[in-house]
């Protein structure tokens, strides 16, 4: 019997290894697994390369793992928020390598990881600094940037209901990253608000099939809450 | 600095600045609009002419923002602030919102800048090469995957420097990609020939407007 289901945090960040390329599910709060990054921060593993939307609030959640010092390195889209204290911090101290994607190629090169495409070439920041030290090329006329596919060792996603054999569904704006993160990474953990039978959830409603997922977890916190 | 009172016009307020371009934005666009000015052109479509607005985080057919007390907490757009979706709306995730833009198939996006030159260069995500922590979201994608790109800003900055200039000294968004300029004093097309005005604020004339701007202008034909 296939069960992704594990019963502690523990079970759902083993293995987790220093070094790791961990992709961050959300968008603001909204489908941000919160739970996991905190189990993340309990689990151990350092020297991470990060890739999420932004950069983290406040002292919590992304901004603390940072403020540990266990990020080396963060690649996101908007390294800014009502409060990037922590990041700001660390980045101008050197102490955190940046590396700014527009934010469409970045989910894209998650895609590109998930669908087993190395690269592939976008009109995205052509002539812009974006550009700097990678291959362009033209197709039919125009310029077009090639940009690498971003391979997670984890990934870390945010479910609305998820089943035994980890098909999940999401809600409304909280899908965001996490399908293409789930597609992208190694291993793919999941905190689902609701645990469903095998069954339960309509085929035809399945976001993201569980082949893509490893592990599940459930954490029914309730409503996204601050940005 | 020109001198204002050489001619009596009145600047467009910020509200009529979204209402004008609003004016322009036909039914049956698919419109994705950026975070500041932009997004108050919304309020300014009514319902009844369809327009399906999309925010990058996955939502088409987003709708006006909520009540308070009707706030979902789950439903929010790319500038973080609470909205609605209107009947016929649709979530799907970051690549797919991305190829919606990346792919050409969003009619219009709006953003605001800090530099338009005459060649269509767009500059709005950072004002220096050294800015600390620089962002730059989905500015890019959008630049150069909407069939059109129109800018909304003011013309110039609070110390009076033009914001239509002949080349952008800021670091670019996108290469060539604005078609049309709104500002608080004109409306200007971005063609082969530079900025041509075709609209300008009541009683502003054609020399005042040049006056108040980097880049020459052109009469439209």
């Amino acid at each position: 019997m296939i069960d992704k289901i594990v019963q502690s945090m523990a079970e759902a960040m083993a293995d987790i290894k220093d070094g790791s390329t961990v992709l961050i599910g959300g968008f603001g709060a909204v489908g941000q697994p919160n739970a996991l990054i905190d189990g993340l921060i309990e689990q151990g593993a350092t020297d991470l390369t990060v890739a999420a939307n932004n950069a983290g609030v406040g002292h919590v959640g992304l901004a603390r793992l940072m403020e540990l010092g266990r990020v080396r390195k963060i690649i996101c889209s908007f390294p800014r928020s009502s409060d990037p204290v922590v990041f700001e911090t660390l980045y101008r101290a050197g102490k955190i390598e940046l590396e700014i994607v527009p934010q469409g190629t970045l989910a894209e090169r998650m895609r590109a990881a998930g669908a087993g495409v190395p690269a592939f070439y976008t009109a995205t920041g052509v002539g812009t600094k974006m550009a700097m030290g990678k291959e362009t090329r033209e197709f039919d006329g125009r310029a077009f940037v090639m940009e690498r596919a971003l391979v997670g060792d984890v990934g870390l996603v945010e479910a609305w209901e998820a089943d035994r054999w980890g098909n999940l569904t999401f809600r409304e704006s909280g899908r965001n990253f996490n399908p293409v993160i789930a597609m992208a990474s190694n291993l793919t953990i999941v905190q689902t608000q609701h645990l469903r039978e095998l069954g339960e959830i309509d085929p035809d409603h399945v976001v993201t099939p569980g082949i893509f997922v490893d592990r599940v977890l459930h954490v029914p916190y309730g409503d996204p809450t601050g940005f | 600095m020109p001198d204002t009172a050489a001619t009596d016009f009145k600047p467009l307020s910020r509200v009529e600045m979204a209402a004008r371009v609003a004016r322009d934005i036909p039914e049956g666009w698919y419109v994705n609009l950026g975070i500041g000015i932009p997004t108050a052109i919304a309020d300014h479509v009514p319902l009844d002419r369809e327009v399906i607005f999309h925010s990058e985080n996955g939502v088409l057919g987003m709708g006006p923002a909520p009540p308070r007390e009707k706030i979902d907490p789950w439903l929010i757009n790319a500038g973080k602030q609470y909205v609605t979706l209107r009947q016929g709306g649709s979530f799907c995730h970051h690549a797919d919102s991305f190829s919606m833009i990346r792919g050409g198939h969003l009619d219009l996006c709006v953003l605001g800048a800090f530099q338009v030159a005459e060649n269509g260069d767009i500059a709005n995500w950072a004002t220096s090469e050294n800015d600390t922590a620089p962002a730059v979201g989905g500015a890019m994608d959008l630049a150069a995957g909407a069939k059109r790109l129109w800018v909304l800003m003011e013309h110039t900055t609070k110390d009076g420097t033009s914001k239509l200039v002949q080349r952008c000294s800021y670091p670019l968004t996108a290469v060539g990609a604005v078609k049309r300029v709104y500002t608080n004093l004109a409306v200007l097309d971005v063609t082969d020939r530079g900025f041509v005005v075709i609209d300008m604020a009541p009683g502003l004339t054609f020399d005042a407007l040049q006056a108040r701007t980097d880049a020459p202008l052109h009469r439209s034909a």
